[in-house]
């Protein structure tokens, strides 16, 4: 019995460190465009697009705690996952970027920030939705058996 | 308990994120009064237009561009702060065309200073604004038309907008509003600080604090 219970609050923990992650990401990327005033991109608003409602998705799931949560959850950090993957092989030059008239929007290969050499932001959002999956898949597992 | 948790938990967040916001709000407050002080020259230009007494110990920095709608819903604003404080304020204006196309105006702007209307053209090009510039669907061929109004000869207008003088003043402008990093128009700086908290009162506050630092009663 109080096994059972051990494994449920250790589920509950790491869905709520989930939680924690995109809550924090979504923190730091409305730091860099309203205090910083960094202006973003098209990919980074589909990033977005998948990060901020993963908040509220995440927050639901865990009062009560309802394995069910991931079903919707992953979808969404996936494809948060792929827009990342694809922006971080643009911005390191893998992929070129086509030809663009100029327009007021932002180049998607701007660097913005640079932490110890490699930590830019497309990383750090490519690290967060690979965190998110990660953890998604570990509590999906635990809850499944 | 797990629903202290979450609480504890969003509230750390949130004010991390204000002090955070303040910590860093501050450091660039700090960095631009540096700035200001080390390196005066980025903030007026000897080319730089000024309204005011030479007297004036205040004095607001502005980047605009005559194609900014803001700039223009601002112009009275300090008009009537300048009334209100004679030969204390001046103002000094600063280019920074933001967008594509906002330089030719600027252009237009300097041409007509060198026929000795540079604040009545500006003047009539904040007031006939909407129907050249709206939603920043440029239209330079629309402005020509209220030009005459303040008696500028047009075609030397076209002409004068591209002499070299002037594309360097340009380029200098939008070098030091780089430097000051303005991102928007308009960009304020009163006795080389920053406007924080874009707005009217903000604005007002910043220049009254200014003002009782320069002339206390």
């Amino acid at each position: 019995m109080s096994h059972s219970k051990q494994t449920s609050t250790a589920n509950w923990t790491i869905l709520f460190l989930c939680w924690l992650l995109v809550a924090v990401s979504t923190s730091i990327s409305l730091f860099f465009s309203y205090v910083m005033e960094f202006a973003p991109c098209v990919l980074c608003w589909y990033q977005r697009i998948c990060l901020f409602p993963l908040v509220i998705i995440l927050a639901a799931g865990l009062f009560p705690i309802d394995k069910s949560v991931v079903k919707y959850a992953l979808p969404l950090a996936v494809a948060g996952w792929l827009t990342a993957l694809y922006h971080n092989l643009l911005y390191s030059g893998i992929i070129p970027e086509s030809i663009q008239p100029c327009s007021r929007g932002v180049s998607c290969t701007e660097k913005y920030i640079d932490l110890f050499g490699f930590l830019t932001i497309p990383m750090l959002s490519l690290l967060a939705f690979s965190t998110v999956i990660i953890l998604l898949l570990i509590f999906n597992k635990r809850m499944s058996t | 308990m797990k629903y202290v948790l979450m609480a504890v938990a969003s509230l750390a967040l949130i004010f991390g994120f204000l002090f955070a916001s303040n910590y860093y709000k501050e450091q660039q407050a700090e960095k631009l009064s540096f700035l200001a002080k080390d390196n005066i020259s980025t903030f007026i230009r000897d080319h730089s237009p000024t309204l005011g007494s030479e007297e004036a110990k205040v004095y607001i920095v502005e980047f605009m561009d005559p194609a900014c709608e803001t700039c223009a819903a601002f112009a009275p604003f300090i008009k009537q702060m300048m009334n209100a404080n004679p030969g204390k304020i001046k103002l000094v204006l600063r280019y920074a065309p933001l967008h594509d196309g906002a330089e030719g105006f600027v252009r237009i702007l300097e041409a007509a200073r060198m026929q000795g209307k540079y604040w009545e053209t500006l003047d009539i090009m904040f007031r006939t604004q909407p129907a050249w510039a709206s939603h920043h669907n440029y239209q330079p061929e629309k402005l020509w038309q209220f030009l005459p109004q303040v008696g500028l000869d047009i075609e030397r207008i076209k002409k004068d907008m591209n002499d070299p003088a002037i594309i360097k003043i340009v380029n200098r402008d939008i070098a030091d509003s780089q430097i000051l990093q303005v991102t928007k128009t308009p960009g304020y700086f009163v006795n080389g600080k920053p406007l924080q908290v874009f707005g009217y009162q903000q604005l007002k506050e910043l220049v009254q604090s200014e003002l009782a630092i320069q002339y206390p009663k």
